[in-house]
């Protein structure tokens, strides 16, 4: 009790003086400066990561301490949360910068014409192209999405709308969360042995790969648009009924529309997580070298397939087939590029006026 | 709005239909689940039942160690990394999410909410490679040897150092930045969903930004943070070829991180042995896949626990 | 049940009819070759005088052993650049599956680094037209090198002993007198070795294991196996990813098709008195002197690699690859596309477009004479 008077009393006293905008900054390098020199004495210095382990914990420390002299120990713990936070995102920025620029790095090495426009038909060596990938994996997420997103869509407006807290809602959530545990692999296997029974044997086709994506892809719908249906506010929904519209037409005239730019972010995002899936497209999609457009016959090649060999075996002299599994790569994350900003746009368009 | 009120009578007939269709589709979701674990069950079932002393793959003919010391190693392999990952990544996942809702500027926060979306979408064979090319001869050169050096009384910490790199660190290090993405993407969409009037009346009461994080923010996003590592902890235990290409395996229970000799995991051991199997093995293989299905269900439903029940409320 | 290569069959067939081939019109698979229906021992020459007369069209299906994807790379463009009309798929899902499925009728041929099991073989006679059941060309050659990261070390010779004891984990330093011992003058340095072997099932460790088990069976006691015994070391997957960690690490050996490994150095093996580099030449001459494996077809080429041999110019770690293929098929279409393309990839040419595209080693001239006779065997079931 006494404590917190004290420091009651010392935050009156001192919160006129805030820290000055330069003094957070000047902590954070003299921590790196300090960290340096621990790092040298103790351990003959040289690690990068030692210093910022060293550092991190360091700034947070003097930053608490000078803060609670002049702000007060309220104001310190929101300083020292602060620098964590931002610490945080430039760890996590770290990885991810370096992960994209080793892809355009090595992807531009083959961004040339001949690789949107050329097949790996009776290509050996340099050359070839990767057009096929791009059509199968267009086809392959396409027809994936198409079936996976509807019954995800409406398997969460269940689960939040109709079921709640019913038997069949308990199960269904519970058994979304044993689906999100499929191991990609195992749902290529599944699908394999489905198209197995149908087709016989050595079966493998583009349906088949979107078989397996959409199986992976359904949970991740499933709970996105539970989330995001959840935090439609209740109110929306009863002023909707207290006008005497209809559960259905509330639910898609109010609560899908303000949910929607989630929901959109939901959608896309199972799409990204799938596209890159390589496991069960080895399995159930299989390798071919040459354009295929029909998805229920004959095998086809995705651009994460295309990628995952071109490292795995990349033929003879190895450089070729590393420069074509990068370009498939950097392709296919420009390809999510691409449907993320028309998920955003949509999302813009789509959202009633007053949440904009 | 007006419009909808002259449609009552009709309401309620779509509102039968649509009722009935929702709930149809969520039965279809249990149906596919039930087709896949039937076929799981079914094609593992000869690796249970076969005579235990043939299990085992790759080895000589009849020179097995039964299913359950051959499972064994890769269980515990496949935690070990998830949960490593998650430890590694749910924190900074929860900072990204709150530096793009609570701290950026707006311009800032929706463009690096798009970057790290963005990077969901990277397929996991590069971040396999740059597991193998750029971090694993990174982190064994600049974090390794003074992990070793200085805390390697620690258990997690002794042992031969990997001289490439590729040991269940790096593994797990590259496990939490796959599944960083898909964490901070459902955190942030939740925490900026923290209705302005508690997020404005904690600020009016003289709360700092962190009080009113921890008053507004935290306990309204507390089950979609939940929910959103539950994903991520799915795609941690499922993922297949980032950890079959980084990971030097071998078959054993260990917990040091920096050796090459570390557990493997079960779906990155599918991915490696699957291609060269046959017959028993095959089985014996898919059976190993159930057990991680089983893993996921025990993992998820604990998490559930934890959470107390909101998760899914 | 054979839906899939059914369709493909009567796609192909179809557009043979549609070709309007120069064998009397006829589009019929059963009267078009009655005198392939004959025992495999009598020769069938005059009918296949008129196969390359009909232009080639189809689609045939393989799959199997990911070690011949890069030739098979090469095969594919060669063979189709010549018959403009005919795709060749082939799946690098692996030497089993590629059996599997070619035994349950999935393809048309099969790629395997390991020749039919025994078991397999008898399976071969159900899934293959006529009771001839399925044979094993030996097409793809590799030699499997040693290599290792040891700088300012330009050549490394070992002894089997030492080979062994490396893999096996018995010697661990680079300053081991059984590797000083063969390498006077070289400048080893005193380091730990750190032997990379493959993590994933593999026809390669198959052979180095079943090498190591033939020269060393005291030291290297697990035998032939596809899955790294725990005996430690660095597993990595594929042959990329061995030859990555050799190069990230120093003192790193490991095992590995001789044509990926780059700029790494290659250790001359002990083969009787001798230390023999690998060479295309050598590996090739690994196969000439072992012995064909016996209770099969007469045209079987399957091979138990004399892994033991002390001829000199021998290179005995190799990695044979075969291609399983039926002796009869249900229809001439088939048989012309099965054997057509057989019969490039054993030529000449053929050869020497997988040894440019893959690295692999040219057969010899001997062994093409008797695998031609082979596939000339191949026919219509009657």
């Amino acid at each position: 009790m006494t404590s917190e008077l004290a420091t009651t009393s010392l935050d009156l006293g001192l919160s006129s003086r805030p820290l000055s905008r330069t003094t957070i900054p000047a902590i954070a390098i003299l921590s790196l400066v300090l960290a340096q020199i621990v790092t040298r004495v103790f351990s003959g210095g040289g690690s990068v990561v030692a210093t910022l382990v060293i550092a991190g914990p360091t700034n947070l420390a003097i930053t608490y301490v000078v803060s609670r002299r002049r702000e007060g120990s309220r104001r310190a713990i929101d300083r020292m949360v602060t620098a964590v936070v931002y610490s945080l995102m430039t760890l996590a920025l770290a990885p991810l910068v370096s992960v994209v620029w080793t892809t355009v790095d090595r992807g531009l090495a083959r961004f040339d014409g001949e690789l949107f426009t050329s097949t790996m038909r009776s290509v050996v060596g340099d050359g070839g192209g990767v057009k096929h990938a791009i059509i199968g994996t267009v086809i392959i997420t396409g027809l994936a999405a198409a079936m996976a997103v509807p019954i995800g869509l409406f398997t969460g407006i269940y689960l939040v709308e109709y079921g709640k807290k019913s038997r069949l809602a308990r199960l269904v959530v519970s058994m979304v969360d044993v689906m999100t545990g499929i191991p990609s692999i195992v749902a290529g296997l599944f699908a394999y042995a489905l198209f197995s029974q149908f087709q016989g044997p050595g079966a493998r086709s583009g349906f088949a790969g979107s078989v397996a994506l959409a199986v992976l892809m359904t949970p991740i719908v499933v709970r996105s648009t539970q989330e995001m249906l959840r935090l439609v506010p209740n109110e929306l929904r009863e002023a909707s009924y207290a006008l005497g519209v209809s559960k259905w037409r509330t639910i898609v005239k109010v609560v899908l529309p303000t949910a929607v730019s989630g929901l959109l972010t939901g959608v896309s995002l199972a799409i990204a997580r799938v596209i890159g899936e390589t496991a069960p497209l080895l399995i159930a999609a299989g390798l071919a070298q040459d354009t295929n457009t029909n998805p229920f016959s004959g095998r086809m090649t995705s651009l994460p397939v295309m990628s995952y060999y071109g490292y795995a075996a990349p033929g003879f002299p190895p450089e070729a087939g590393y420069d074509r599994g990068w370009s498939a790569a950097l392709l296919l994350i420009i390809i999510v590029l691409v449907i993320f900003s028309v998920s955003r746009i949509l999302g813009r368009v789509l959202r009633p006026k007053g949440l904009r | 709005m007006t419009s909808l009120v002259s449609s009552k009578p009709k309401g309620q007939f779509g509102d039968r239909i649509f009722r009935r269709v929702s709930t149809g589709v969520s039965l279809l979701v249990l149906v596919v689940l039930a087709a896949v674990a039937i076929f799981l069950i079914s094609r593992a079932l000869p690796a249970l039942t076969a005579d235990q002393a043939e299990i085992g793959v790759g080895g000589d003919d009849g020179e097995g160690e039964g299913f359950l010391s051959y499972v064994l190693p890769l269980l515990f392999g496949t935690v070990w990394a998830s949960v490593l990952a998650l430890l590694i990544a749910v924190p900074i996942a929860v900072g990204i999410a709150l530096f793009i809702t609570q701290y950026a500027h707006r311009k800032i926060s929706s463009l690096l909410g798009y970057a790290v979306d963005l990077l969901a979408a990277i397929p996991s064979v590069v971040y396999g490679l740059w597991g193998i090319f750029v971090l694993a001869p990174f982190l064994s050169k600049n974090l390794f040897p003074w992990l070793s050096d200085n805390l390697g009384f620690l258990p997690f910490f002794s042992g031969t150092t990997s001289t490439s790199g590729r040991t269940m660190m790096t593994a797990a290090v590259v496990l939490s930045v796959m599944i960083l993405p898909v964490v901070s993407a459902i955190s942030r969409e939740v925490f900026a969903q923290t209705p302005g009037l508690h997020k404005e009346a904690a600020l009016a009461l003289g709360a700092t930004r962190w009080e009113m994080i921890k008053m507004a923010v935290l306990p309204y996003g507390r089950s979609g943070v939940i929910a959103a590592s539950m994903l991520g902890l799915g795609r941690a235990l499922g993922e297949t070829m980032a950890v079959a290409l980084i990971l030097s395996p071998a078959d054993v229970i260990s917990f040091k991180l920096l050796t090459n000799q570390n557990p493997n995991t079960i779906a990155s051991n599918i991915a490696l042995q699957f291609p060269e199997s046959s017959g028993l093995e095959v089985n014996t293989l898919i059976a190993t896949g159930l057990v991680l299905f089983a893993a996921t269900f025990v993992v998820n439903a604990l998490a559930r626990r934890i959470a107390g029940g909101e998760v899914n409320d | 049940m054979k839906f899939k290569s059914l369709a493909a069959v009567a796609a192909a067939s179809m557009l043979i009819a549609a070709c309007g081939g120069d064998d009397g019109g006829s589009s019929s698979n059963e009267t078009s070759a009655p005198a392939e229906t004959n025992a495999p021992a009598e020769t069938s020459a005059p009918a296949e005088t008129s196969a390359p007369a009909v232009e080639l069209s189809g689609t045939l299906i393989g799959a199997g052993a990911s070690s011949q994807k890069a030739a098979m790379q090469s095969w594919q463009a060669g063979f189709q650049n010549a018959n403009s009309k005919v795709t060749v798929e082939y799946d690098p899902i692996g030497s089993g599956g590629g059996r599997e499925q070619f035994l349950s009728g999935g393809t048309s041929f099969a790629g395997s680094d390991a020749y039919l099991k025994d078991e397999e073989w008898e399976a071969s006679k159900d899934r293959c037209p006529g009771d001839l059941g399925a044979i094993n060309l030996p097409h793809y050659i590799s030699p499997i090198a040693v290599a290792y990261n040891l700088p300012g070390v330009d050549s490394l010779k070992l002894t089997t002993k030492a080979l062994a004891g490396i893999f096996a984990g018995t010697i661990t330093n680079w300053t081991d007198p059984e590797i000083a011992g063969a390498n006077a003058g070289v400048d080893l340095p005193d380091q730990a070795i750190n032997p990379v072997h493959r993590s994933d099932e593999s026809g390669t460790s198959k052979n180095f294991t079943d090498y190591l088990g033939k020269v060393e069976p005291e030291i290297w006691t697990y035998g032939a196996i596809e899955v790294w015994p725990d005996v430690g070391g660095e597993g990595a997957q594929g042959t990329s990813g061995v030859v990555a960690a050799i190069n990230a690490g120093e003192g790193s050996i490991g095992y590995a098709d001789a044509s990926q490994i780059g700029d790494l150095g290659a250790a001359e093996i002990q083969v009787g008195d001798n230390f023999t580099p690998y060479s295309p030449e050598a590996a090739a001459k690994s196969v000439d002197a072992s012995n064909r494996i016996e209770g099969r077809s007469d045209y079987d080429f399957g091979f138990n690699i004399d892994r033991t041999t002390t001829q000199a110019g021998v290179y005995p770690i190799t990695l044979v690859s075969y291609h399983i293929v039926c002796l009869q098929y249900e229809t001439q279409e088939e048989v012309d596309l099965v054997k057509a393309f057989m019969n490039y990839i054993g030529s000449e040419e053929g050869q020497a477009a997988a040894a440019a595209g893959a690295g692999s080693a040219p057969i010899s001239a001997e062994l093409r004479a008797q695998l031609e006779e082979a596939v000339a065997q191949i026919s219509v079931a009657g």
